[in-house]
């Protein structure tokens, strides 16, 4: 492990190389979940289908085929990646923040918020037509966040508290969404709603992988700047405060993009869980705490961990998807326990 | 003067925790403070760090006002050391002792020869550079806080708060770490409990009680048998030997 020294990762050139990689992993586990499915598609076949589309080749490929890989799987591959790479980023971030190593992204309330929204849409009936389900559940998602943010007073009311106010805001929106699933649903309605909950790539097309691609890659960006500031958090606010770090704004902005990304996910795919929380400590275990570093490998194995398990939710069952989010928790946790088995504290 | 306030005033809601202090101190000196639980000592401490705002007065530090002064560019002059600051992840010596560097690093700037430098410096001045890539939750007490020391001097700060830096620890690593912090070139106030040892290690104390500055002067002129009556309630003889000079407290049961 070399968890000590950052220093030779700072060289360029290490860290060009280490990218090349991450993209040439993360190319090969895209290509693999695009040649995977009910209707198997070859390796070769999948590189040329994608080339022709970029205009790159005009190999001849059964237009099927080529459709399938391009419109379909393709751009499902993609989502998957940008949601686990944004998962994984803002569950790095709010354990920093509220140095907590619980902390993920739907403690913030995201996701009940996200799916009280979305089952407006889905049972009540509201917006109709003008207003789609992802568009509720983003507007859910913010409604939870401004709650967890006025019960914390702007999350300035230290770490425990800000968990506090997730918690409670989660409750209650769960509550909510239960009551108006109990009360206003039927049976296939109550179908969807769960399904939703759980999470699930069906139906993703480039559009939504263009908006997530700029949501992620601005939010990584941000992030990235403030990845020393973050590191000064190690000792509590005051202390990075001491450090010269101006902590309510920073806090602030960092929050912001959490609940953005974490929302547009969440509207997206639905409440995919665990990897914000698992990728993280995964991450940590290999390239150490630092931020600079911390964030963008969380990124990377977030991206390949969400692919691998979507192939998984698609070949697991014949003739079905296992929802998403069952996959996450099913490895993930496995995996998980293996780390905290590791890290042990060694008394 | 390296740090000069005035008339700083600070409280939560109505209650007012600090009133009306003021103090100077000069380049190179180790100023005191001293007072029971409550009296103020973190909070003055805090104000003067620029760590909280006071409700009134202001704090010079080399000559400036830290009101107008970013964050950043005054933890570039000033370090403040918390009393036994933890944490959860799991950094090694070396990584925190880096943090010093933050108010001097762009967000995305190398690490260069300065910043080794004054990281290895640090280390070495503290007596844990063979420590450096043992990790923080195996430390002892007494290590963890020479690290935080460390830490602090890697911002190559001119000016150091202390809030009771010897907390917890037992009575050689006491002695130990605030003999590093008078022979250090800084000016430097030490928040302390332990009245003999600020006796032997400051060239000034200052005395609080109630939010309020009750003393201020050498240690002679400061630790006497009335005066520890009147704030810490307890009953005392004062000698001083001539080998040393300074005070010694004996505590009467």
């Amino acid at each position: 492990m070399t968890v000590h020294s950052g220093d030779a990762w700072e060289r360029p050139g290490r860290l060009a190389a280490v990218l090349v990689l991450v993209l040439v992993v993360l190319a090969f586990v895209v290509a693999l979940a695009t040649a995977i499915g009910d209707f198997h598609i070859d390796l070769g076949t999948v590189v040329l289908a994608v080339t022709n589309r970029l205009g790159l080749t005009s190999a001849n490929v059964n237009a099927l085929q080529e459709s399938v890989v391009w419109d379909l799987r393709l751009s499902r591959a993609l989502v998957a990646a940008l949601a686990g790479a944004g998962l994984a980023l803002c569950g790095a971030i709010l354990q920093a923040l509220l140095r907590n190593p619980l902390a993920e992204p739907f403690v913030l309330g995201v996701s009940a918020g996200a799916s009280t929204g979305a089952v407006c849409v889905i049972v009540l009936g509201i917006g109709a037509g003008g207003l789609s389900l992802s568009m509720g559940a983003f507007a859910g998602a913010f409604a939870a966040f401004g709650l967890v943010a006025a019960l914390s007073n702007g999350a300035t009311s230290g770490p425990n508290h800000t968990i506090l106010a997730g918690v409670a805001t989660a409750q209650l929106f769960n509550a909510l969404t239960s009551y108006i699933v109990t009360t206003s649903g039927n049976a296939q309605q109550a179908r969807d709603v769960m399904f939703w909950l759980l999470g699930s790539f069906g139906g993703v097309r480039w559009p939504d992988f263009y908006l997530l691609l700029g949501v992620v890659l601005a939010g990584l960006l941000v992030c990235l700047m403030m990845a020393r500031a973050l590191d000064a958090f190690t000792f509590g606010d005051e202390d990075a405060a001491s450090l010269g770090v101006p902590v309510g704004r920073i806090r602030l902005i960092l929050f912001a993009v959490t609940a953005l990304v974490t929302a547009t996910i969440v509207s997206m795919v639905g409440a995919i869980g665990f990897v914000g929380l698992v990728v993280p400590h995964a991450a940590r275990y290999v390239v150490g705490p630092m931020h600079l570093r911390l964030l963008p490998a969380c990124a990377a194995v977030g991206a390949v961990f969400m692919v691998l398990a979507d192939i998984a939710s698609r070949v697991v069952a014949e003739q079905q998807t296992v929802p998403i989010g069952v996959v996450t928790a099913l490895v993930g946790v496995p995996f998980f326990a293996l780390i905290l088995y590791r890290s042990r504290p060694q008394s | 003067m390296s740090v000069l306030a005035r008339d700083l005033s600070w409280g939560v809601g109505q209650k007012t925790i600090v009133t009306g202090i003021s103090l100077s101190v000069k380049e190179g000196e180790t100023l005191g403070l001293i007072g029971p639980n409550g009296s103020g000592k973190s909070s003055l401490l805090r104000l003067i760090a620029g760590l909280r705002r006071p409700r009134s007065g202001t704090v010079e530090i080399n000559g400036r006002d830290i009101s107008g002064v970013s964050r950043r560019s005054l933890a570039r002059e000033v370090a403040f050391v918390q009393q036994s600051a933890s944490t959860e992840t799991s950094v090694s010596v070396r990584d925190v002792v880096k943090l010093g560097r933050t108010p001097h690093r762009s967000a995305l700037a190398g690490w260069s020869r300065e910043d080794e430098d004054a990281v290895r410096g640090a280390l070495e001045r503290v007596d844990m550079a063979g420590h450096s890539s043992q990790a923080w939750q195996t430390l002892s007490g007494g290590e963890r806080q020479r690290v935080h020391i460390a830490r602090a001097l890697a911002q190559t700060p001119n000016v150091m708060f202390l809030d009771e830096p010897t907390n917890h620890l037992d009575i050689h690593h006491q002695i130990e770490i605030l003999r590093m912090v008078r022979d250090l070139d800084l000016t430097s106030i030490v928040a302390l409990h332990d009245l003999n040892l600020a006796a032997m290690f400051c060239d000034r104390i200052m005395v609080m009680q109630g939010g309020t500055a009750v003393a201020c002067g050498t240690p002679e002129e400061v630790l006497t048998a009335p005066l520890l009556r009147r704030v810490f309630r307890v009953d005392a003889e004062i000698s001083c030997e001539a080998s040393c000079g300074r005070p010694h407290i004996r505590f009467a049961l």
